[in-house]
Formats: structure tokens, C-alpha cells, sequence
């Protein structure tokens, strides 16, 4: 049982919900961006919240099925299309074998996850399928997928309906311009409090270096710095510190200029000061943000952090419970 | 030395041991991410120490950061500074200095560098005051030196030279970084040498290469079989140049899966270090060679 890849699209990856623990190491937990959109993706085809799927950036792959599967597809909005003919997003559909699975063209977000029932049954390492391509680790042979690969499907134990769909109000797409909520911290002494209001005042874009690793900014005021002696083994700029763990979501601004948002496939340190981190309700967001969409960085505290978590849980409690009454 | 703890976002917290590098630092760092492993605190999904500051995280649902923060600062509280013993291992790492293909790589980013018309370990014999490449070399591979972080990238570790803060080797990292550097570089940005474990961008001056995987997610060498990644915080490391000829057959005998490094455990201590560096290294350079 298995999956042909016809045409790859565009960075198409092997993604589950990544394999945590190994940080200290060097080696990101990884795992789908948006990951809400893949557990709901795995639910609608009846799979468990964290098999493995394909996640794509602003062009999907053509696939061609050797037996008759459910398929789903969340995140962003890129219709999918059996032999030529339209589906719907967020719902559950039939592929036949012999059928191709393929796109039509972007109209919101940024990456799609597609579901397809059995999940997809590479070999896991350190316990996850998810494509570290960094570190040649998961995924097809460490890469992502390319055209010619054959992917091993698993067995579907659950059987679903066709057209099984998540409710509008559950779909949660990316607002324009987007909002990303930051708690401050790690090194925001550094900045000057001109610095620290300019950095929530300013309107910034999303740049076109925009990856798993992490997300670039421009456009805002460049940061300055609360003059020092640079610490010894810092290195000169003030933007430098001595090499330190990142954390997930972490802000860094090298020379004060580009701030970058790190993400799922994260270096893990590094010698640049961060001025605060992005709560972990708004990281699943920023996989769906287009270059050029202009961001507004928005400053809360623990609390707020907390309850916007909260809210995020109760919103996949809700998925849960509309597909499981099936 | 008094530590700063921050919250990264809801999910991490930051402690800063110093702002500057030192042994003593990167000892803190050690012995608390070892207590916070000990503690066995709910909740907690990785612990990260740095050269000198640690990371910690955690599954806010399960822990309020607010009580995780409480924790940390108890078992830091609790904690003794002890005589900062460590049971560890020193590692031989044969580097190919000055080799054909970082030299090429080097070449090909002359632009985003500090001195063009130099190699970076032309450039990093002269900053620092030595009079040959070949003093550098002396220099570079004479002390050991401590992984005080793995990290960046899968496997990669940083690495702090043990000598007086006088004779340390200081290098600035490229002024913009390269999109490539070979697989298994000896490299050096501020002051830690480091080793690329994987190919890939870097901003490190290039020294030279070593043939001793370090890295293998498919675990086919010999003393990767176990885990994929070799080096973990507070090894020790002697780098020995090796010619041409030695990189070659290292290489066949890596190939054959012939290779094993030169490993020995040893214990060391920070106090005995700071008294003697040169007795307490010569010792450790005793304990590898079996003199």
C-alpha cells in the first residue's frame, strides 16, 4: 500500500508532531507547524491526532493512490482536486485507487497538511517520522519528497464517512494583518525603552526567508541598544551574547535590525539576544503567514499567555468532539 | 555570579548564569541541569544546559510557570557548591588543518569576510599575535578544550579552550554568514572552536577538517550504534593535526567502519584546574596516552 509522488510541490515534508527531548542535543522536537491543522486532518480520516502527513508551502503535490484511501485536508485554503474534479478543505473525501490527488492555486495561508487514512509509514527515528532535512533525519532518506518517491501507507483500522467536515467557526484562519502575541523576556533589558515600545508599535512584514526554521520580519524601526562593555566570549556587536539555548518561538535580532521568530525546526542556540517569545497559541499561526503579510508583534503577559492556551485547547476539544460523532 | 531566570513565551524558562563565558559558569550550568534531571519535576520536556546559562522546558498544563520557576530557584538554593568534580572522558579528534575543501569553501565567501586577501586561519594566526600558521596550529591543538554546549544544529559541539583567559584563542565569526560549510569543519567564532557536524550554513572561521564522524542518524558507525550523536556537554577534547595521508586512511579505515576515536575516562576537577592549568592538563594528556 502506497502513496506515488507524481509532482512534489513546494517543500513538501513527512511531518507528525515531532519527536521532543533530543533539544540539548541540537535536534529540534520538529513535527507539522500548524499543528492543529494535522491532528484534525488525521481526525477526519479517522487516523490518531499524530500520524504522519505531508505538509506543503503554497503549492501542493500531485499524488497518485494504489488503493482507495480517505484523504483530508487542512490549514491553508489550497483546494484539492481528485482526477480534476473540486473538494472541499477540512472534509473528509474518497481517493480510488488509480486517482490522482492534486491543487489548485493558493487563496489564504501558507501551508496545507494532508491526512490520508493509515497515515504514512516511513521509518520513525528518535521516535517520529517528522523531516529534520538539516539533519538528514526522518522523512524519505532524511529529505523531504520527491518526485518518483513511493511513500508506505499504514493500515486503516477506523472506517470514515465521506464528507465528514469541521464547521466553520471551527476553522481557524489567518487573520490579515496578522497578530502575534509576545511575552518579553530573555534579554529585553538589552533594548532601550524607545527600542521596546518601537518594537510593538511598528507594523512589520513577513520576509520572503520564511522557513521551518524560523520566520524573518522587516519593515519596523531598527533597535538599538542599551549601550554596554560587551561581555567577554559575547562578540562585538551588541546584538551578541554568549551562546545560549533558543528557545521555541524566541525573537532574535541580529544587528538590531530583522527580527527572526524561530520555529519548529529551531537552531537551538546561538550568540544572539532575544528579546522575548511568541506564546505557544500563536506558533501554530505563523506556519500559515504569507511573505509580505504585515504582522503586528503584541505584548502580554504570563497570564494572558496562559489563558490564549487555554482558548487554543478548547477550540481542538471542540474538533474532537464535533468528528467523533461520526 | 548571580543567576537571572526569565520566562521564554509560556513554555521555557531562561536561566542566565553570567553573562560571560568561564568554567565556572559552564559548571553551574552543569550541576543545576543535572539537579533538575534528578528532580524529577512533572511536567518538565527538555533540559538544555549552555556554556553559561540553561534552558528549561515545560508543559504549562501540567505545571504553572509560576511554580516551575519556584522549583528551579529551590534546587538552586539547595545545591552546594561543591568541589566541581566531574567523571567525564577526553577524546582524541585528528584534524586535517588548513585541508583542500574547507579551503575552497573559504575561497568561494571571500566577500563576507573581515581580511579577503587572507585564509581565515592566516587571518585568526595574526589577530591573535602568532607569528606562523604554523604557532596557530601549535596553539589551536596544544591544550585541550571542554564541550560546554552541543547544539545549533544536530550534534554540534562548542568548545571552550582550557587555558588562562589570557592565552585564549579569540576569533570574531564571518561578518556575513556562509550558506555552506563542509561536513565535519573545525571551526572558530568568538572564543569557542567548534566542530560542523552536519553541511550547511555557518558563520565560524574554518581552521580545517576532521575525518571522525560525529553525526549519524542512520547509526551505521561503530560508536554511533547507540546514539546517533557523540558528544555531550563537559567531554574533553584533544584535536591532534594529522597530515594528508593520515586524513586519507582515517577516512578508508571510517568507510570500512574501522574507525574509533582515542577515548579515556578521566575525572576533573575545576578546583585542581584553576591551581595548576598546565599540571592538571598534562595529566589529562597523561591519562589519553596511557604515559
Amino acid at each position: 500500500m502506497t502513496v506515488n509522488v507524481i509532482s512534489a510541490g513546494i517543500a513538501t515534508t513527512i511531518q507528525d508532531l515531532g519527536r521532543p527531548g533530543y533539544y540539548h542535543l541540537g535536534i529540534p522536537m520538529g513535527g507539522a507547524m500548524d499543528r492543529l491543522a494535522l491532528k484534525t486532518a488525521n481526525l477526519l480520516v479517522g487516523n490518531d491526532e499524530g500520524a504522519a502527513g505531508l505538509e506543503s508551502v503554497f503549492v501542493g503535490p500531485e499524488l497518485e493512490f494504489t488503493q482507495d484511501v480517505t484523504v483530508a485536508v487542512c490549514g491553508a485554503e489550497l483546494p484539492p482536486k481528485v482526477d480534476g474534479e473540486p473538494r472541499d478543505t477540512w472534509t473528509a473525501f474518497t481517493v480510488k485507487a488509480g486517482q490522482v490527488l492534486s491543487f489548485d492555486f493558493l487563496k489564504s495561508g501558507a501551508r496545507i497538511y494532508i491526512a490520508i487514512s493509515g497515515g504514512i509509514t516511513t521509518p520513525m527515528y528518535l521516535g517520529s517520522r517528522s523531516t529534520y532535512a538539516i539533519g538528514a533525519l526522518g522523512g524519505v532518506n532524511g529529505r523531504p519528497v520527491q518526485p518518483g518517491d513511493s511513500l508506505p501507507l499504514g493500515k486503516s483500522s477506523r472506517t470514515v464517512k465521506d464528507g465528514l467536515t469541521v464547521p466553520k467557526e471551527l476553522r481557524r484562519g489567518p487573520s490579515y494583518p496578522a497578530e502575534l502575541r509576545v511575552v518579553p523576556g530573555l534579554y529585553w533589558h538589552r533594548l532601550t525603552e524607545q527600542a521596546q515600545s518601537n518594537f510593538f508599535e511598528d507594523t512589520w512584514k513577513v520576509a520572503n526567508e520564511a522557513d521551518r526554521m524560523g520566520y524573518r520580519f522587516q519593515g519596523g524601526r531598527k533597535l538599538e541598544f542599551v549601550e554596554r562593555e560587551q561581555p567577554f566570549s559575547a562578540g562585538a556587536d551588541p546584538s551578541n551574547i554568549t551562546d545560549a539555548c533558543y528557545p521555541y518561538g524566541s525573537i532574535q535580532v541580529p544587528s538590531g535590525s530583522e527580527p527572526i521568530v524561530l520555529h519548529r525546526d529551531a537552531v537551538s542556540g546561538g550568540g544572539y539576544f532575544m528579546l522575548g517569545t511568541v506564546i505557544s497559541a500563536d506558533m501554530d499561526l505563523i506556519g500559515q503567514l504569507q511573505p509580505n503579510t504585515p504582522v503586528r508583534f503584541v505584548k502580554v503577559d504570563m497570564e494572558a499567555a496562559l489563558a490564549a492556551r487555554k482558548e487554543q485547547a478548547t477550540i481542538m476539544d471542540e474538533i474532537r468532539e464535533v468528528l467523533s460523532q461520526r | 555570579m548571580s543567576s537571572r531566570y526569565t520566562f521564554g513565551g509560556d513554555e521555557h524558562i531562561f536561566v542566565e548564569v553570567d553573562e560571560e563565558m568561564s568554567l565556572e559558569a559552564f559548571f553551574v550550568s552543569l550541576s543545576m541541569t543535572n539537579a533538575v534531571r534528578n528532580a524529577n519535576i512533572k511536567g518538565v520536556t527538555e533540559i538544555c544546559p549552555a556554556n553559561a546559562s540553561f534552558q528549561i522546558k515545560f508543559d504549562p498544563d501540567v505545571i504553572h510557570p509560576n511554580d516551575m520557576m519556584k522549583e528551579l530557584k529551590r534546587l538552586e538554593a539547595e545545591s552546594e557548591q561543591g568541589d566541581n568534580v566531574l567523571e567525564t572522558r577526553i577524546i582524541e579528534v585528528p584534524v586535517f588543518y588548513q585541508d583542500p575543501w574547507t579551503h575552497d569553501t573559504l575561497m568561494r565567501f571571500r566577500e563576507r569576510h573581515q581580511d579577503p586577501d587572507a585564509t581565515d586561519i592566516e587571518y585568526a594566526a595574526s589577530i591573535n599575535g602568532y607569528d606562523s600558521v604554523e604557532k596557530f596550529i601549535e596553539a589551536h591543538s596544544g591544550s585541550p578544550w571542554f564541550v560546554s554546549m552541543v547544539g545549533f544544529v544536530s550534534g554540534l559541539p562548542f568548545l571552550y579552550q582550557m587555558v588562562d583567559r589570557s592565552r585564549q584563542i579569540q576569533v570574531p565569526k564571518y561578518l556575513r554568514p556562509r550558506t555552506d560549510t563542509p561536513r565535519q569543519t573545525v571551526g572558530y567564532g568568538g572564543s569557542f572552536s567548534c566542530i560542523y557536524s552536519v553541511r550547511g550554513a555557518g558563520g565560524y572561521q574554518m581552521f580545517g577538517i576532521t575525518p571522525m564522524p560525529i553525526y549519524d542518524p542512520e547509526q551505521t558507525v561503530p560508536y554511533l550504534k547507540d546514539f546517533m550523536v557523540f558528544f555531550k556537554p563537559g567531554d574533553i577534547v584533544k584535536f591532534k593535526p594529522i597530515t594528508r595521508e593520515e586524513y586519507d586512511a582515517a577516512i578508508a579505515q571510517v568507510q570500512a567502519g574501522e574507525f574509533m576515536p582515542r577515548i579515556k575516562n578521566v575525572r576533573f576537577s575545576l578546583s585542581e584546574f584553576n591551581a595548576d592549568m598546565d599540571g592538571t592538563n598534562a595529566k589529562l594528556m597523561e591519562a589519553l596516552y596511557d604515559r
